[in-house]
């Protein structure tokens, strides 16, 4: 089971109400290779896979629930002061008549959510891939939207989140290599 | 929803609490992929130690940080209360 924890894993700062932003970031919200996909997907991914990396999975896919949670108060925090005219301004009119200033799960061009953006082969290799290419991915993206944005305080939360795909993977591609030891092992018995 | 307007300590003892969390999110990854550094994971024990002082310090002043029992609760129920991390 999981506890929450009454705080953000980072700091979230914004310097002003900014609704463009926050469209752009939506985009690791519910996007593709956003961060509510990169939870689901390794925590689905971990049932099947070898005992040696499962540790891996579930904790990767624990901290980007924590990572989701930072992308919500980004987008929260730049637009709970929106008017409906600023919204609209932004692109968000859409998003506004359906769902007022509420959070959806929908990537930066406001198609929802789906289980189609991730994949569980059952085949480690195929899915530790995945998981790889996933990250190298979110990554890229927080590097568009970093890009795009002039507010220091969203961009240092945002280079965080960065270089923690980084990391991941990094762990991803190690746990490759411990998978493609133990293969080797049993060849030789 | 609401606003709370909050002490500069909040802000200050929850950042030295992320921080000290974070390095042991950054080691409890490593050592999934390296579980026979023996260095690392007396650094995951010595921080997992400070964490929970730290946390208990913070929650001392500003409430709990866990649900489901894992933080005390004064009365009454304090769990309920903002701010929410998205709300500081």
């Amino acid at each position: 089971m999981w506890y929450y924890e009454k705080k953000l894993q980072y700091p979230v700062k914004v310097s002003t109400c900014n609704p463009k932003l926050a469209k752009f970031l939506i985009e690791q919200y519910g996007g593709a290779d956003g961060e509510l996909a990169a939870a689901l997907r390794y925590l689905n991914q971990r049932y099947t896979i070898p005992d040696k990396v499962i540790g891996l999975l579930n904790d990767i896919g624990t901290e980007e629930f924590a990572h989701l949670e930072m992308i919500a108060t980004m987008v929260y925090k730049l637009t709970k002061d929106a008017t409906p005219e600023q919204l609209k301004e932004a692109g968000l009119g859409a998003h506004y008549a359906n769902h007022d200033k509420a959070l959806y799960y929908e990537n930066a061009a406001g198609a929802p959510w789906t289980a189609t953006y991730i994949q569980a082969k059952g085949d480690p290799i195929a899915d530790l891939y995945e998981d790889i290419a996933a990250e190298e991915k979110a990554r890229a993206t927080y590097q568009w939207i970093i890009n795009m944005s002039d507010d220091p305080f969203i961009n240092d939360s945002l280079t965080f989140l960065r270089e923690r795909e980084i990391i991941h993977s990094q762990r991803f591609r190690e746990a490759v290599e411990i998978l493609k030891e133990e293969q080797g092992k049993k060849r030789i018995f | 929803m609401t606003e709370t307007h909050l002490p500069k300590a909040y802000y200050d003892m929850l950042e030295e609490l992320q921080t000290v969390d974070f390095v042991l999110v950054e080691l409890n990854l490593y050592l999934d992929t390296h579980p026979d550094d023996l260095e690392a994971l007396k650094q995951f024990n010595t921080f997992s130690k400070k964490s929970r002082e730290l946390r208990d310090r913070f929650e001392e002043q500003f409430g709990p940080l866990d649900q489901f029992g894992h933080s005390y609760s004064s009365y009454p129920w304090k769990w309920n209360d903002t701010p929410w991390p998205w709300q500081v």
